[in-house]
């Protein structure tokens, strides 16, 4: 479980978060939504520890994370599995090593054991024979699904995604979807993605937080959120003609 | 103002880089690649270079040699010292800075702008450390081979066109190279050589690390790496040369 509890962020005088609570529960895919710009990107990596929050706690399991220092922060860090809105693979190093990273950094595997784990997790995403490729030489839904092999490489216990379907076509969003909430129950790990896409939020939303210019305005299930009243929610989920249509049917 | 907030960045970056420092074993391997990238990776332009720069400082030391009071071993003697005094370490640190500092700032920014720093840090490394530790100490370790090979072909370039040309005879060029050598010349050009090293990396790095943006800023880094490295360079040599020649 991990716990956000009144942060704020600014950069240069100018709030991008305010004030902000939520609690993400283990097991469950966690939804934070909200259109370009509302902070959704700045919320996680002061999650995670890439930007340090102007006020208030991340809490992972009874562990306050941001009181904790960089070196403190080390045994936090294997747990933690990060699959960023581009991928963030390491152009110098191919797929397999890409993968091994990690693995490298946190465990005393042996090579074999690491090419094992590299296979399993390349096969849990549907790929095979990429192992010798660099990322140059694989498409965009390939690169976001070595990219979340990579962050569940070790075991995370906490897995943030940064808008895992960004730039995919409708049916890779979907498998892609469905690999993160598969993972998050068969190995109970507490998953937050990021995402502007509507199909995920009814697809694999079993919490969704909304937010609209760095505040939190609303949260609830997949199934309250097709019936909120709330007007900038309305306006943003039922942007699109087909979802007016929809509603409309419904 | 954004001079010295760029001053103050920069000794914070140099204090980052060894503030918090990780296993020795995740350094090694980057390290062997940088050696062969600044190492072999260079030698080509500055082999070029390098002869180019001898044969002219020759051909040129002859054409102002008028005076029939000086003998021809002059020539011998200015290429030699010009080159290594001058030459081989200055001109080829900046020819690397050219080559070396605009592919370490455009290959850190652009592991910038695309989250790659990112992916580094969440995983506990440091990464300031990671990218450009072992680029400085590769640098430093393999910039004075390079200098030394350019102040053989440069002198060999010297020979090639002045006996090429029949401007100036083998055995004397031979003999003014070898006249009054004064051996600390070639330290005080590995002392600037290895300073050199150092700003080009560090500065580099510099620029590369504090990229913001996407493609469009990685290019302008690059560039101000290459620029800001070469002012360096050459405030350095003087105040080098001021301090250790006088
Ligand atoms: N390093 C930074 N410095 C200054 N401002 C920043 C920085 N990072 C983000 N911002 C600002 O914070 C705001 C929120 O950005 P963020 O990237 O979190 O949006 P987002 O919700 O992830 O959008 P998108 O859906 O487009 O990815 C933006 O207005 C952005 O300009
Ligand atoms: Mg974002």
């Amino acid at each position: 479980m991990i716990e956000v509890k009144n942060i704020s962020k600014s950069f240069n005088g100018r709030p991008v978060l305010e004030n902000i609570s939520m609690q993400f529960d283990k097991g469950k895919t966690n939804l934070v939504i909200g259109g370009s710009g509302s902070g959704k990107t700045v919320l996680m990596k002061c999650m995670v520890g890439l930007l340090e929050v102007d006020a208030g706690e991340i809490v992972y399991d009874g562990n306050n994370f941001s009181s904790l220092s960089f070196k403190e922060r080390k045994p936090f860090r294997q747990d933690i599995g990060m699959l960023f809105q581009g991928g963030a693979l390491f152009d110098s190093l191919n797929v397999e090593k890409n993968i091994m990273f990690p693995l490298n950094m946190f465990t005393n595997m042996t090579l074999e054991e690491k090419r094992e784990r590299v296979n399993f997790c390349l096969q849990r995403v549907n790929l095979v024979n990429v192992n010798q490729l660099t990322p140059s030489e694989i498409s965009g839904g390939m690169k976001k699904r070595v990219a979340i092999a990579r962050a569940i490489a070790p075991n995370p216990k906490y897995l943030f995604c940064d808008e895992p379907n960004s730039g995919l076509d409708p049916k890779t969003s979907i498998v892609i979807d469905n690999l993160i909430k598969e993972i998050t129950e068969e190995y109970n790990i507490t998953t937050i993605v990021n995402t502007h896409d509507m199909n995920s939020v009814i697809e694999i939303g079993d919490k969704i937080v909304f937010l609209f210019q760095g505040k939190k305005e609303w949260e609830g299930t997949a199934d309250d959120i097709l019936k909120t009243e709330h007007r900038e929610l309305n306006d943003f989920i039922f942007a699109s003609k087909l979802a007016k249509a929809l509603k409309k049917q419904s | 103002m954004n001079y010295i907030f760029n001053i103050g960045r920069y000794w914070l970056f140099m204090k980052q880089l060894v503030a918090r420092p990780e296993k020795f074993s995740i350094y090694w391997k980057q390290l062997v690649r940088e050696l062969d990238n600044f190492g072999y990776g260079s030698m080509g332009i500055v082999a070029l270079t390098s002869v180019f720069m001898g044969a002219v400082i020759t051909i040129q030391t002859v054409y102002n040699l008028v005076s029939p009071l000086v003998p021809m071993t002059a020539v011998g003697i200015v290429a030699r010292d010009s080159i290594i005094l001058e030459f081989s370490p200055t001109m080829m640190s900046l020819v690397l800075a050219g080559k070396i500092g605009s592919s370490i700032a455009s290959e850190i920014g652009t592991m910038r702008v695309t989250e790659q720093i990112d992916a580094l840090e969440i995983m506990g490394i440091n990464s300031s450390a990671y990218l450009v530790l072992p680029k400085i100490v590769a640098a430093m370790l393999i910039f004075p081979f390079v200098v030394i090979i350019s102040m053989f072909l440069g002198i060999a370039g010297g020979w090639i066109a002045g006996v090429g040309a029949g401007v100036i005879s083998s055995e004397i060029y031979i003999r003014g190279i070898q006249d009054s050598f004064v051996p600390y010349n070639v330290t005080f050009a590995l002392i600037k050589t290895v300073t050199f090293a150092y700003i080009i990396t560090t500065v580099s790095s510099f620029y590369g690390y504090y990229t913001e943006g996407g493609a469009l800023e990685v290019g302008q880094s690059s560039t101000k790496a290459v620029v800001y490295s070469s002012i360096l360079i050459l405030v350095f040599d003087y105040i080098l040369t001021q301090l250790l020649l006088t």
